[in-house]
């Protein structure tokens, strides 16, 4: 069925965003009327990349009209193939523009993961300077903070987003959405070579299997290296207790993270600022999470105002045993950084425990030992990921190695 | 509107600009430092106090009334001052009561107009004003832009125009002046009434070479009106009227901090470049203004100064909340304020003698024996666009229209550390391009650009590319930052395109012309 289809955001206060209004005809061909606000430097690119995928697109006879506000090329044909696609033509193929830095970042199982930033998937205006406040990972949302009406414009923002915005090296997340929609979302994020897939409220292993599955196929028929791991949400008391087979549902899963709005909601209490609602729930996570060997993360702080809140909330998650937490604001990352990182006690035990792993080694000597006491592998290996992310933060300095008995080098933000 | 075609020159930094501006000859910019006027000063003609009331009362019944006895005739040039910002009712009411005595072709010359002063569209459409000399955003650039205004607009910045009244380029015939609080022999000042706005410092070179000043109040007192920042003795007559301007446009209750993350990030790596580069040390000066980036960059450096334990000499404002936080806490001698932003700021600058009122001539006037802008350490500006050589634009948007005026901004380049602090792009527009639409100041004097995408540092200043070295700093080729921007955008924009129809002159601080605003055709 044919109709008038409209997308994207009008208005004099939208940002790097456009409105389009695809109106089917019979005849007459592709009549484009673009205003746009770069019309001096851009109007002919703007022009051009609206042009180009509608033609890919397969549209033949339609007037397209366009009020543009900055969108870059990537949002511009997502939403003209969104109001297409709602105008109910579109049977041709998606325009996807060039590829950005960063699209073809390997998927690495190891690695920081102390602050993800969520971005609204259908507000392109935020993709643009996230990667710029250094979150360990972003989440490109198609869940809860978009409106239904909006997820299908959103999954092919998301869609280009991944392939063509730069994160400056923040792990590319996608939160699909639940159920079946949310494993059609795979079919346009992962041959974009998404790194984590955020999967909403799962109260079952088969499901994390029956994503694994599909993002797996996905990966193979795209010529990817690896598929995306995952990172499931345990919104609900049913997912507490299925947590454990959850977390060792399939060696694709890396990190476990909790909801808790969702599951304070399902338990029927009220969600406290003091959390002890959910300390069971939290509890749960970070030992089903551990018991699999994978990584527990905690949940978003709302409060956006509250700063001191945050940390505390962060030193609070940290002494439970999550390695970090979610941010939904970009200010709220460098709090969470400093947070999660290691104090001078910890980074002292573990350069003298990395220390004795590397006198241990050089000497091939089966056991590592500290003074009189037996260190063992996890104690090492976490170890060593101390000093790694010591030495990062600038907490230890490069040459610590060498000084091997003097002080630990306190540098950090001041 | 048909205007004869102006004989342009091409001036130093290769801008072409008209020789002749509103039937004055005009200099092309020669560069910075390389034209020096000679000649005196302008003064106003000698008064008498035998024309004037012995017991100091200059009241008349109406503003009407006060401009006849001025001697308000046809092509007059009459001024007013800024320092209510939207807030101002006296720039209307002059030129309505202009327009009611039937008087035309006059040139308004305000230190600034502002959205508000909207209705002088309609005494210009009617021939009640020929031209405006001052800023103009909103729908007054937008008009000027056009080309509809019957002579050239002028833009200079808060020091030149101390300088063009000083030197006579621009004569005041009558100069009317809001004061918040006056006393009937004509001295004014800003600090009290319902009005109260600071100083009125915009205003004294009008006080004090104007041929006519008329004082308008909505508070008046009995004689002396203290701290007379406005002597009366330049005064000719004094009106009182219900209001001089809506407070709540005037001050903020309070200076909010912007809230936007990208502007917060910006701000935090400017502080940290004035930290690392080692111009925030024990006696250093900084000049901030009340934008969001530069508010957000003063809050950042001064927990730094407190962490160093670093105590500023002075800082200079656009005064605010926080600025007097500072000073109140011991973190800088003195606040040098040129213009007041919020109550604190207003409260402040009564009470406190560290926080003194600064004027266009101290801080700013280029045409004297040295000013204050050179003696800063380190200020941090905006900018609309930056070019690869450092030249900078503030009046115009990149699409050529009007945007706002210079304010302090080509005074302030002369400090020891000029920083502009800018987004490297603004939805789809790059701010680094390969030539600016309009170049208002030039490359030599802007040290620094700093964006959340990396720090620039002019290739000129040896010493500071020298001092991040080994620091932490994201520091940039600026020709990198740009290619960065455009890959983003999806290629190198289209230039602008210059020509056609002068519309305003853009003045350099000595009075040079350093470039043109063209018209521009309506999409």
């Amino acid at each position: 069925m044919q109709m008038i289809g409209e997308a994207g955001r009008r208005g004099d206060k939208v940002r790097s965003d456009c409105w389009v209004q695809v109106e089917p005809k019979t005849r007459g061909g592709v009549k484009l009327s673009v205003t746009t606000q770069v019309e001096a430097m851009y109007g002919d690119a703007v022009r051009a990349t609206c042009i180009r995928t509608l033609e890919a697109l397969g549209v033949k006879h339609a007037a397209v009209t366009v009020e543009d506000h900055g969108a870059l090329d990537f949002v511009l044909a997502a939403r003209v193939e969104a109001a297409v696609k709602r105008a109910g033509l579109g049977e041709g193929r998606s325009y996807l523009p060039d590829p950005g830095t960063g699209f073809a970042s390997p998927v690495v199982r190891d690695r920081f993961r102390r602050s993800r930033l969520y971005l609204p998937g259908n507000e392109p205006k935020f993709f643009l300077n996230a990667g710029l406040h250094g979150p360990d990972g972003i989440i490109l949302d198609l869940e809860d903070s978009v409106a239904p009406p909006e997820k299908d414009a959103a999954r092919l923002l998301v869609r280009n987003a991944l392939r063509c915005v730069d994160f400056c090296g923040a792990e590319r997340m996608v939160r699909i959405n639940q159920g079946e929609r949310g494993l059609d979302d795979l079919d346009a994020v992962v041959p974009q070579g998404v790194q984590i897939i955020l999967i909403p409220k799962v109260e079952t292993a088969e499901h994390v299997r029956a994503v694994d599955a599909r993002a797996k196929k996905l990966a193979a028929a795209a010529g990817l290296k690896q598929a995306p791991f995952l990172m499931p949400i345990i919104e609900s008391a049913l997912g507490c207790f299925e947590a454990p087979y959850i977390a060792s549902a399939s060696p694709s899963v890396v990190a476990l993270t909790i909801g808790l709005e969702d599951y304070t909601a399902d338990i029927g209490a009220q969600r406290t600022l003091e959390g002890r609602e959910s300390f069971w729930a939290r509890s749960v996570v970070v030992n089903a999470a551990r018991a699999a060997g994978v990584t527990p993360i905690d949940t978003v702080f709302s409060d956006v105002a509250d700063m001191e809140g945050l940390r505390a909330a962060c030193i609070e998650a940290k002494g439970l045993g999550f390695e970090g937490k979610g941010c939904i604001h970009p200010r709220q990352v460098p709090i969470v950084h400093e947070a999660f990182a290691p104090s001078a006690d910890e980074i002292e035990k573990a350069r003298r425990i990395v220390l004795a792993f590397e006198a241990a080694e050089k000497q091939k000597l089966g056991v590592v030992s500290l003074g009189s006491k037996m260190i063992d592998p996890p104690i090492v290996k976490r170890a060593l990921r101390t000093v790694k992310m010591a030495e990062a933060l600038g907490l230890l300095a490069k040459g610590w190695r060498k000084r091997a008995n003097g002080p630990t080098k306190q540098r950090g933000r001041e | 509107m048909a205007r004869m075609r102006l004989d342009l020159k091409r001036n130093q930094l290769g801008r072409l600009v008209p020789a002749v501006v509103n039937g004055k000859r005009q200099v092309p910019y020669k560069g910075v430092d390389e034209f020096v006027a000679t000649g005196r000063q302008a003064a106003p003609p000698i008064a008498c106090a035998a024309n004037f009331p012995g017991n100091g009362d200059k009241r008349v019944k109406s503003l009407a009334e006060a401009l006849e006895r001025c001697g308000l005739a046809d092509g007059m040039t009459l001024s007013t001052h800024h320092h209510f910002r939207n807030g101002d009712l006296v720039g209307n009411l002059l030129l309505d009561t202009a327009a009611k005595m039937g008087r035309r072709d006059l040139m308004w010359f305000p230190s600034a107009s502002f959205p508000c002063h909207e209705p002088v569209i309609g005494h210009m459409e009617k021939g009640v004003v020929h031209h405006i000399e001052g800023s103009m955003n909103g729908p007054l650039g937008d008009y000027c832009t056009d080309g509809k205004m019957r002579g050239l607009g002028v833009l200079r910045s808060h020091g030149g125009r101390w300088q063009a009244i000083q030197d006579g380029e621009v004569h005041v015939d009558i100069a009317v002046i809001a004061a918040p609080c006056a006393d009937p022999f004509g001295d004014a000042n800003g600090v009290d009434g319902p009005a109260a706005c600071g100083s009125l410092n915009f205003a004294l070179a009008d006080s004090l070479y104007a041929d006519k000043v008329i004082v308008v109040t909505d508070h008046l007192v009995p004689f002396p009106a203290i701290p007379w920042q406005i002597q009366g003795n330049h005064v000719d007559a004094v009106v009182v009227v219900d209001m001089v301007g809506d407070p709540s446009k005037i001050v903020s209750g309070t200076t909010e901090v912007t809230k936007s993350p990208d502007r917060l990030l910006l701000a935090e790596l400017v502080a940290r470049f004035v930290r690392d580069a080692g111009i925030m040390r024990d006696g250093f000066s900084f000049q901030a203004g009340a934008g969001g980036t530069a508010l957000a960059f003063a809050i950042y450096l001064k927990e730094m100064m407190k962490k160093a334990r670093v105590k500023a000499r002075f800082i200079r404002g656009g005064s605010t909340k926080h600025l007097v936080e500072m000073l109140d806490e011991g973190l800088t001698d003195y606040i040098l304020d040129g213009q007041t932003f919020d109550l604190d700021g207003v409260a402040s600058m009564r009470d406190n003698p560290r926080h003194v009122a600064t004027s266009p001539f101290t801080s700013y006037n280029y045409h004297g024996k040295g000013f204050f802008g050179s003696m800063v350490d380190v200020v941090v500006l905006g900018a609309t666009e930056v070019d690869v050589n450092f030249n900078a634009n503030v009046v115009t948007h990149s699409d050529g229209r009007l945007l706002h005026g210079i304010g302090g901004w080509q005074n302030c380049l002369f400090s020891g550390c000029t920083i502009l602090a800018v987004p490297a792009v603004r939805d789809r527009i790059p701010v680094i391009v390969d030539e600016v639409t309009t170049l208002t100041g030039p490359g030599e004097l802007i040290d620094v650009v700093i964006t959340e995408r990396g720090i620039a540092i002019n290739p000129r200043r040896l010493d500071l590319l020298d001092a991040v070295k080994g620091k932490d700093l994201p520091v940039r080729d600026i020709g990198d930052i740009q290619r960065e921007v455009y890959h983003m955008c999806g290629g190198a924009p289209i230039p602008p395109r210059r020509g056609g129809e002068v519309v305003a002159a853009v003045k350099w601080v000595d009075g040079t012309v350093i470039d043109s605003v063209w018209k521009v055709a309506r999409t």
